[in-house]
């Protein structure tokens, strides 16, 4: 038990309780605080966009103030643009976290590893704290590390997928070879899947889609927080072997009805 | 004229404030770029726009 007291997340020297990040996008304003509380979520995402001149509402103004805000640069389709947007999301003051997404693919928004590798290292020399999503990549994963990453978001399937660990032998091998937190990131559809992830040994899991097109986001944010805590501590009590052939029972056969 | 969030708009002379105030954006929870550089807010007060100029205001909205 004494571990699983002392087992904080950190990115970037911030120490997190918590192992599951949140996506704020494609559900009401109204319900962020329902999902942080409980999600049990320390770190929340957001976009950065045009601002207009008709909808005057802040998402800041939803968000609780406890919470860590983890900017992302999506809609940038190179590393300049991705440095821009996160640079104009530390100018709106609420820390130095950004999560570079770069796509130039609009049809599956698989990211950009080697625009992404660019951005992280021109952001970290500038004091954010990076954490990069990426296809789930070895060498990549290698040169964000010496980019100087804070962490690494590999992606389980396409984003908004809900479609589950499709790559999860490439996260496993991210998972055993990088020195830095591996947040599952995007396509993790179901509680189990995060369960999974944890299980295998990561950091933690991020997701929005799971909770957004869920019946019930409330329910469904808890249900993945207690997932991902499930998971953690079987990672941490270490899971019992597979046995490649035969089986082994639980129980002694002899001692009784034989010799 | 000065581009601001990719519409035209007459308002070359006046400051980033005034012109923010004239088009309903809250200064409160946007941020500034002007000619793709970061205009830091203590400098909106002062900051007066140019024809040609290219103005980005954005704010965080909902997102993964």
């Amino acid at each position: 038990m004494s571990e699983s007291k002392n087992d904080k997340l950190i990115i970037g020297g911030h120490e997190f309780d918590s192992r599951f990040i949140l996506g704020s996008g494609k559900y009401s304003l109204k319900l962020i605080e329902a999902a942080v509380k409980y999600a049990g979520a320390e770190i929340i995402t957001c976009a950065v966009r045009r601002a207009n001149t008709k909808d005057q509402e802040n998402i800041l103004d939803y968000i609780p103030k406890n919470v860590t805000l983890l900017p992302n640069t999506s809609g940038a389709r190179n590393a300049d643009e991705a440095v821009r947007i996160a640079r104009l999301a530390r100018e709106l003051g609420c820390g130095d976290f950004v999560k570079i997404e770069i796509m130039r693919d609009t049809k599956y928004l698989l990211p950009d590893n080697s625009e992404t590798i660019k951005a992280t290292e021109i952001l970290a020399n500038e004091g954010f704290i990076v954490m990069p999503y990426m296809y789930p990549d070895l060498n990549a994963a290698r040169d964000l590390v010496n980019a100087g990453a804070a962490s690494v978001m590999p992606l389980a399937s396409p984003i908004g997928s809900n479609k589950g660990l499709a790559t999860r032998d490439f996260i496993q091998i991210l998972i055993d070879e990088i020195d830095l937190p591996i947040i599952v990131d995007a396509g993790i559809g179901r509680p189990s899947q995060a369960c999974e992830a944890m299980e295998m040994g990561a950091a933690a899991v991020m997701s929005n889609t799971a909770l957004a097109t869920a019946g019930d986001l409330p329910v469904m944010a808890e249900a993945f927080r207690n997932a991902v805590e499930a998971g953690r501590k079987a990672y941490l009590a270490g899971l019992g072997r597979v046995l490649t052939r035969g089986a082994a029972p639980s129980d002694s056969l002899t001692g009784f009805l034989r010799d | 004229m000065v581009k601001i969030n990719g519409e035209q708009h007459d308002v070359s002379g006046k400051t980033v404030s005034e012109v923010l105030a004239e088009l309903g954006y809250n200064e409160k929870g946007v941020a500034v770029e002007l000619n793709e550089e970061i205009l830091p807010k203590c400098n909106y007060a002062s900051t007066v726009l140019e024809d040609g100029n290219s103005v980005e205001v954005v704010r965080f909205v909902g997102g993964g």
